[in-house]
This record gives structure tokens, C-alpha cells and sequence, in this order.
């Protein structure tokens, strides 16, 4: 085994408005042909900007000391025409994002030729024949046509093998896969997976893959670097850090990882409590839809898109119904058409006994106090110019429980200690709270007039593992606590299943199946759900690997 | 699970005097970018100062042409009682140059007030509420754009004062003529910012709360879209005397009797070029050129500053300077984007 790249004391500082930053202190790691190594660490750990390093791809503000020898050769301190000379053919990278590592004015082709001509100096026609002959390796059908494609004619999946592709073609030791799959659905992120398996199996490149995901370490990688705050706190072979992780904080996030069947023993507690109770099927439902159609105008010229296609569902009072779906399963239009944000075109969607087929902004605005709304980017719902008060009392000073922010002042602070913030951030702009305690702020801002309808559209995707696990326990207390029913969207099986007492599963607009937690994700019906479940990688590197058999046989029986 | 709560103060402000609007640039700036700001910072404010204590300042008033030993006299050289010498009407260069200050500040005021207020509130109506209404306000916008400005200038001068402008009129003519210009530049960046704020997400949780459209508008949208206006309402400004000594040098700017006027003063001085008197055209132009000059360098250090992708920064020092690590790297990302922050939480 050689040792393809050698990291040795890294450090990187970052200049910032705020002061230099130390984004990567100390950092010693390295990679051996035909391996991979996972650097795992929420955002902010020094994870990205570690592998950013070796492709020396680092901003002109970032100031690097240390070294890395890759191939034996130095690094840090190279020119950009030295650099030029090792990326792609030594080092290449993959992005996080396909759609924006492509070049849209420019065919797939010409871009992976670009490469080769760069480097290799082949003629076009050798470029060529090349460039197909990689297209076919990473899996495009009938690449001699598509190769003259442009992007914008792969879906997303097809796009990363590309981007792959383009960091094959050139046979580099190492690829840096950043967040490779983090864009993607995960029925897709699992073939994507695959084919970076395969990719070290096939050509022994050595692999460096940065996630925050402890599924995707489980499933592809050979050895486990954490960070915490810039650090490597833990390094060791994937099986020996999953089943005895040693360093506090690996156990920590391990343990946030959220996985399936731990929410089916909570729902059933709590269907038989409000079995107890005697609140089953007494109160009307708030959500009724029956063969609810939403539409999206096309561009002229073409027919509607159709996002939403025939979908019933109800919601009970004090119910928790979780909607999963892959983007563009329609999901979250559903959500926003219940919180009036999205027309419907179709069949009819009754909310709080309110019929939202053409209704009037005017006749719709009393209800909407009684509906709350947490939004996906916790960085985009708070006005930049509000402070966190301002805009937790701006519900409660539209629907005149209070005349101005210093009036609502003593609910704003009741709410913040239910989200278990401290007062003193009440005081605080948005962009000074971490990602996290800015979900539970447009959670309290949700709950100010004590809705009877809460739609969470993905609350936690964009928060870090740990952060997730908090927020969500949160969730579910508050839910406890006030009763209020919910629409819970996300993309994450896990997830839905922490908080559910109902799972429907989206796919294409259409609702293909509806059940209690422990039905949809323990016996799943429908071949999709059943799909969607055998994707989902598990934190655990042994189930994984039967998981992925049984995955494999799943897709050669379609 | 350990709550990640911190449960300290508020982070430090800075003091009041630093977060000023150009004191905080100032402060943020480093290496060339500072050098741009400060040289146009001193150059403005030179020229706000005279504007200012023009009466102190000018040896005579801008339209005299006697004194108590008599006429001035045209065309005098510099030297003597005319420092710069006189024109060949028979002003007093110096004098008219300073007091010239005056005419271009009080346009420049009365024009951006004016295009300010109508094009800020244009293109939010237009942006937030779309529809024909937008498409109808874009289309003249684009019309205006398309004129040649000081042509479509020319015009709003003659319509307002028949060409002929005297005193204030004269002022006012100029400030409404660049108006009419200027009105769809701030129309078209605040209806952009403002259709790209009506797809944020505190836009839309605004109105899942069940806000009014105007409080929307106001309260959500105004004050998020204004960010810009700064660096515009600089540029603006030095267009603007652009374009008034356009109107003047074109024979539609103010008498030399109502005020001083630099655009004016070069037209006069056409003549005397080739008559080997240079002082009546260089010292006018002169001041256009500074003052341009000075105005423009705010407007484009503050434009870089206020982009974090175009603001440089002091290089980091050593590493090993006890400075904060990123153990939230949300806070000290979002700092570097928001351009009033003050630093991140530490």
C-alpha cells in the first residue's frame, strides 16, 4: 500500500470581519491508494476546508501552515501553475452540488474533454472516444449520443456521475468527494454510493468523503477521521468507531443520529393515551383533503406541471401526520397550499373548516392565526433587520393581541423559555444566533397565538446532526404539551418516524401510502416505499452491508 | 444531550461613533480599498466645506464685476487681486469657481430628494404587487433609459423653464430635469431587490402570520431593499453635476447672474482656448473633474465594502494569537455577509 496523501500539523486561518478564525488547527491525517476516509464533523468543524486544502482551493483570506505531501510533493506554498499541473491529475474533487459544478452553456462532453486536453494533450477525436468510454463507466446510458447533451438534460443523479466522471478521466490517486450526495434523494444518493464503491474497487483511487451523515460513513468508508472546532478528535477504522467509539463527542453524535423504529413504540403510547382520554374521533378534523390537485402554470406553449395529483388525507386534532417524499414529490406544496401560500386548482382542501378552493386572501386571514408555520432555512424566515423580539411579537401585533413589540414583550419571553432560549437573545439580531437556536425562535414565533394547526416544512435539514436531535425533542415535548395537531414534511424516514403518528409517503404527487409509523417503515406495501427504505444507509457499517444486498436484490427484481 | 444554550450576555456593540454609516466602512477597510475611500472622502468633503463657507471664502460675489477701483476688467491673467483671474465677461474665476460649489450642492440635494422618494416608492409598489402594474412602470422606465439623458435633460429644462432660468428657477429646473432621469435608476434597483425579498422566506412567514400587504411592503420589504441606495445615491450625485454642467455648457443652465455655474463657465470659455487664456476653462473643469472624482471613489469603496466577496482583508497573523475558533460557524458566516454586523459573537 503507498500512501497516496500526507497531511501533517495542518492549520488554516481565516481573516474575517470578525477576526482571524482558526478553521483547521493541528490536523495530521492520511490516505492510502484504494482507500477511503470519511472526515466527518458538522458544519463549521474544518472538515471541508481540510480537503479544500489539499486542491489548494482555499480563498485568498485563508493563510495555511503545516504540510501535505501528496505523491510526495509539497503542497502548501505551490503556484497556481504548479497547482494546475497536480489538480485532476493527481487530486480531483467532486462537489456537493452537481447542478452548479457543470457549466450550463457547455455540452457534458466538451467539459470532461476540457480535462483531457488540459493535461493529457490528446487529440479531439482520442478525447473523444475517451470521454465516452468514462461516460458509460459511470453508468449514462448510450453515452456515444448523450455526450453531446448539455446539463440541463440529466437529472441530478446522472449530473454528479458526470461531475464524477470529469474527476475520473484523468485516472487521479485521489478524489475529494465534498458532501457528494447531500443535494440528492436518497434513493439516488444510494446508486451514487455505489458507484464511488466502485470507482475504488475498479481504478484503486483513493477516496476522501466529507459528510456530515454517519449513514454514508457507515456504508462506504474504510477509516473515520471526526472533527470538532477544527480538530481530528477521533480517527479509527469505520467498524471499531461505530461499535466503540471512544472520543465523547463521537458517542455524542452518534447517538443524535436519528433512526427508524425508535418513534413506533412513542406513537402507539400516545394513540392509546388519547384512546384513554376519549379525544378520538369526537372533534371534526383540521385538515381534510379529498383529491386535492395543485398546479403550476406552465411557460407557454406547454401543459401544467402537476405537483400535487389526487392526494386525501385528514389530520385530527392533537395528530402529528408526517408527509415524506423526495423533492419534487410535492410535499412541501402540499404544506404550503394548507398554510395558504399556494393556490389549489383541484378537488377540494378543507382547513379548519375553511374550503381553500378559491377562497379570498381577505376571508382567509382571521384563520391564519390559528395556524403556525416553521419554515425550512433558518437562516431566511427572521427579517435581518428585526431584532429576535420584533419578529417573535410581529404575529401577536398583526391579529392585535398586542399594540407594539415592547407590549408583547412579556409573551415573547414566556415563548423563548418554552423553546428553552434565554431571554437576553430576545434582544439579538437573527444573524447572531447559531443555526439551531434560530429554528427554535420560528418555532416559539409558530406557537405565539397558540395555533391549532402547526405545518413544519423540513424544520431540520438544514441544522447539523446534534442540533437536529434537539429541535426535534423539542418539537415533541411542545407538541405534548399544547396539543396542537401538525404537518411534519421532510425528506428524512428517520426523522418523520421520531415525531409521526401517522406517515404518508409522496412519490410523483401521488399519495402511495398511509399508515401508522410502524406499518409504513416495518411492512411497507407500496415498491417505492419499500425502495425508499432500503436506500436509507444506517449508522452501523454491518447492518449496512446486508442492508445493501437486500437493496441490490430489491432493484434487480424491478 | 447537553443543551448547546449559551446563556451569556448580548455580545459587545461597538460604540455608537463606530457604527456609523462611513466611520464603519472607514474602520472595515484595508490597503488600496482604504486609500479610494479616504482620497474620496477628503476630496467631498473639500468640496461640502466650501459649498458650505462659500461666503467666507470668495473674495467677491459670483455675479460681480466691479469693485470699489472699478471694473475688473475680461480675460485678466491670474495674479493680484484675481488669484485665478477673470473671465471674459468679467467675473472673478476664483469667485465663481467657490461659489459654483454652492449651485452643484443645492442640485444635487433637490435632485436625489426628488427621484429618491418617487423611485423608491415606484419600484417597491411595482416589484411587491407585479402584474400589469409592474410591466406597465417597467416599460416607461426602460423608455426613459433609453433616451440619451442629457437629451431627455434638455428637454425637461425647456418644458419647466422655456430655457430661459433664472435664480432659483434655474436650480430647480436643473435638479427636476435630472430627475426625470434618475427616477427609473432607483425604480429598477429597488423593484429588484424587492422582487428578490418577495421570495424570501420572512417574507412568506409574514404572511403566514396573516400580515396586511402594506405592512408587508413597509415594514418587511422597505427597509431590507434600501441597502443599496447609498452606494447609488453617491453614484447618482456625481452624475448629477455631470449633468447639470452638461445643461450648462449646452447653453441651458443657469445665468451667470442667478448663480455660479462651472458648465456655464466653460462655455464661455470656448473661445478663449485658442486665444492661449487657459485659466477661464481649467480651474471651472478642474472643479468638475474633483468633485466627480471624489464623489465617485466614495461611491465605489463603499459599493466593494458593502460586497463581502470584493472587500479585502488584513491578512490573518499568526494562528497562534489567541483568536476565536469556529465553534459556530453560523454566526461568523452570516457576519460576513451582513454588512452593518459588528463583528461576530465571540
Amino acid at each position: 500500500m503507498t500512501r497516496v496523501v500526507d497531511i501533517k500539523e495542518l492549520e488554516v486561518t481565516f481573516a474575517t470581519d470578525g477576526g482571524d478564525v482558526v478553521a483547521v488547527n493541528n490536523v495530521t491525517l492520511s490516505v492510502e491508494a484504494g482507500e477511503v476516509l470519511a472526515i466527518v464533523g458538522e458544519s463549521g468543524s474544518g472538515k471541508s476546508v481540510t480537503a479544500k486544502t489539499i486542491l489548494g482551493l482555499l480563498p485568498e483570506t485563508a493563510v495555511t501552515r503545516g504540510a501535505i505531501l501528496l505523491n510526495d510533493r509539497e503542497v502548501v506554498g505551490m503556484t497556481g501553475a504548479q497547482l494546475r499541473e497536480i489538480r485532476g491529475t493527481d487530486v480531483a474533487m467532486v462537489f456537493q452540488e452537481p447542478s452548479l459544478a457543470l457549466n450550463p452553456v457547455f455540452t457534458v462532453g466538451w467539459q470532461i474533454i476540457e480535462g483531457l486536453r488540459a493535461h493529457k494533450g490528446y487529440d479531439a477525436k482520442q478525447a473523444r472516444a475517451q470521454a465516452i468510454e468514462m461516460l458509460g463507466k459511470v453508468g449514462i446510458p448510450s453515452p456515444e449520443e448523450r455526450i453531446d447533451y448539455y446539463p440541463h438534460q440529466f437529472s441530478g443523479g446522472q449530473k454528479q456521475r458526470i461531475v464524477i466522471a470529469m474527476a475520473l478521466v484523468l485516472d487521479p490517486e485521489l478524489i475529494v468527494a465534498d458532501e457528494p450526495t447531500t443535494a440528492l434523494d436518497v434513493t439516488v444518493q444510494a446508486e451514487i454510493l455505489d458507484l464511488l464503491r466502485q470507482c475504488r474497487d475498479e481504478f484503486g483511487t483513493a477516496i476522501i468523503l466529507i459528510t456530515h451523515n454517519m449513514g454514508i460513513v457507515a456504508d462506504l468508508a474504510d477509516r473515520v477521521a471526526v472533527m470538532y472546532q477544527g480538530n481530528v478528535v477521533e480517527e479509527a477504522g469505520v467498524e471499531q468507531l461505530f461499535s466503540a467509539p471512544q472520543h465523547p463527542y463521537t458517542q455524542k453524535l452518534l447517538a443524535a443520529v436519528p433512526r427508524i423504529g425508535s418513534g413506533g413504540a412513542r406513537a402507539t403510547a400516545r394513540a392509546t393515551e388519547r384512546v384513554a382520554s376519549g379525544t378520538v374521533n369526537t372533534a371534526p378534523p383540521v385538515v381534510v383533503a379529498r383529491d386535492l390537485v395543485i398546479e403550476y402554470g406552465g411557460r407557454f406553449g406547454r401543459h401544467n406541471f402537476r405537483a400535487v395529483d389526487g392526494v386525501s388525507f385528514t389530520i385530527s386534532p392533537g395528530e402529528v401526520l408526517g408527509l415524506v417524499g423526495e423533492s419534487g414529490s410535492g410535499k412541501t406544496t402540499i404544506g404550503r397550499a394548507i398554510g395558504g401560500l399556494t393556490k389549489i386548482t383541484g378537488g377540494s382542501l378543507e382547513v379548519l373548516g375553511h374550503e381553500m378552493l378559491g377562497i379570498r386572501e381577505r376571508a382567509f386571514r382571521p384563520v391564519r392565526s390559528d395556524i403556525g408555520f416553521v419554515f425550512q432555512d433558518p437562516a431566511s424566515s427572521f427579517n435581518p433587520l428585526l431584532t429576535i423580539a420584533q419578529c417573535v411579537a410581529e404575529p401577536l401585533i398583526v391579529h392585535g393581541k398586542a399594540r407594539d413589540a415592547a407590549a408583547a414583550r412579556p409573551r415573547v419571553n414566556e415563548l423563548l423559555e418554552a423553546v428553552q432560549l434565554p431571554r437576553s437573545f430576545a434582544d439579538r439580531f437573527p444573524h447572531e444566533l447559531s443555526g439551531g437556536q434560530r429554528q427554535r425562535a420560528s418555532l416559539a414565533r409558530s406557537l405565539a397565538l397558540n395555533p391549532s394547526l402547526l405545518i413544519a416544512d423540513e424544520p431540520t435539514s438544514a441544522l447539523d446532526v446534534s442540533v437536529q436531535a434537539r429541535v426535534l425533542e423539542l418539537f415533541a415535548e411542545l407538541q405534548k404539551e399544547l396539543g396542537f395537531a401538525a404537518l411534519f414534511i421532510s425528506h428524512d424516514l428517520a426523522v418523520v418516524d421520531m415525531l409521526s403518528d401517522r406517515i404518508a409517503v409522496l412519490y410523483k404527487g401521488k399519495l402511495v401510502e398511509e399508515g401508522s409509523g410502524n406499518d409504513v417503515l416495518g411492512a411497507p406495501q407500496h415498491p417505492y416505499t419499500q425502495r425508499l427504505l432500503a436506500s436509507l444507509p444506517v449508522p452501523d457499517p454491518v447492518e449496512q452491508a446486508t442492508r445493501r444486498t437486500a437493496l441490490n436484490a430489491l432493484k434487480a427484481a424491478d | 444531550m447537553t443543551d448547546p444554550v449559551v446563556t451569556s450576555a448580548p455580545p459587545r456593540r461597538a460604540p455608537l461613533w463606530h457604527r456609523l454609516p462611513i466611520v464603519h466602512q472607514l474602520r472595515q477597510s484595508v490597503g488600496l480599498q482604504r486609500g479610494m475611500l479616504i482620497a474620496g472622502l477628503t476630496l467631498t468633503g473639500i468640496f461640502l466645506l466650501t459649498a458650505i463657507f462659500a461666503p467666507v471664502l470668495a473674495p467677491y460675489g459670483f455675479a460681480q464685476l466691479r469693485d470699489d477701483n472699478g471694473f475688473f476688467g475680461a480675460q485678466q491673467a491670474p495674479g493680484g487681486a484675481h488669484l485665478l483671474g477673470t473671465t471674459v465677461g468679467g467675473y472673478d474665476v476664483l469667485s465663481r469657481v467657490i461659489w459654483g460649489t454652492q449651485t452643484a450642492l443645492a442640485v444635487i440635494v433637490v435632485a436625489v430628494m426628488l427621484s429618491i422618494f418617487a423611485g423608491v416608492f415606484l419600484g417597491l409598489i411595482s416589484g411587491y404587487i407585479g402584474g400589469w402594474l409592474d410591466r406597465v412602470l417597467v416599460v416607461i422606465a426602460d423608455a426613459v433609459f433609453a433616451f440619451p439623458t442629457l437629451l431627455l435633460a434638455i428637454v425637461a429644462a425647456i418644458v419647466i423653464s422655456g430655457g430661459q432660468s433664472t435664480l432659483f428657477g434655474g436650480v430647480l429646473a436643473a435638479a427636476v430635469s435630472i430627475t426625470v432621469v434618475y427616477i427609473p435608476q432607483y425604480f429598477r434597483v429597488i423593484r429588484a431587490e424587492t422582487v428578490r425579498i418577495k421570495s424570501e422566506a420572512y417574507v412568506e412567514s409574514a404572511k403566514v402570520i396573516g400580515s396586511s400587504t402594506s405592512r408587508i411592503m413597509f415594514r418587511h420589504v422597505l427597509r431590507n431593499a434600501t441597502r443599496t441606495l447609498p452606494l447609488i445615491f453617491t453614484l447618482n450625485s456625481s452624475e448629477a453635476i455631470l449633468t447639470l454642467a452638461g445643461l450648462g455648457f449646452l447653453g441651458f443652465g443657469i445665468e451667470p447672474t442667478s448663480a455660479a455655474e462651472w458648465g456655464y463657465d466653460l462655455n464661455r470659455s470656448i473661445s478663449d482656448v485658442t486665444s492661449g487664456i487657459w485659466w477661464t476653462s481649467v480651474f471651472p473643469g478642474l472643479a468638475i473633474v474633483l468633485v466627480v472624482l471624489g464623489i465617485t471613489l466614495v461611491g465605489e469603496s463603499l459599493n466593494d465594502l458593502a460586497d463581502p466577496r470584493l472587500r479585502t482583508r488584513r491578512k490573518a497573523d499568526s494562528p497562534t494569537s489567541g483568536v476565536a475558533t469556529a465553534d459556530d460557524a453560523a454566526p461568523v458566516t452570516a457576519a460576513t455577509s451582513a454588512t452593518d454586523s459588528t463583528g461576530a459573537p465571540a
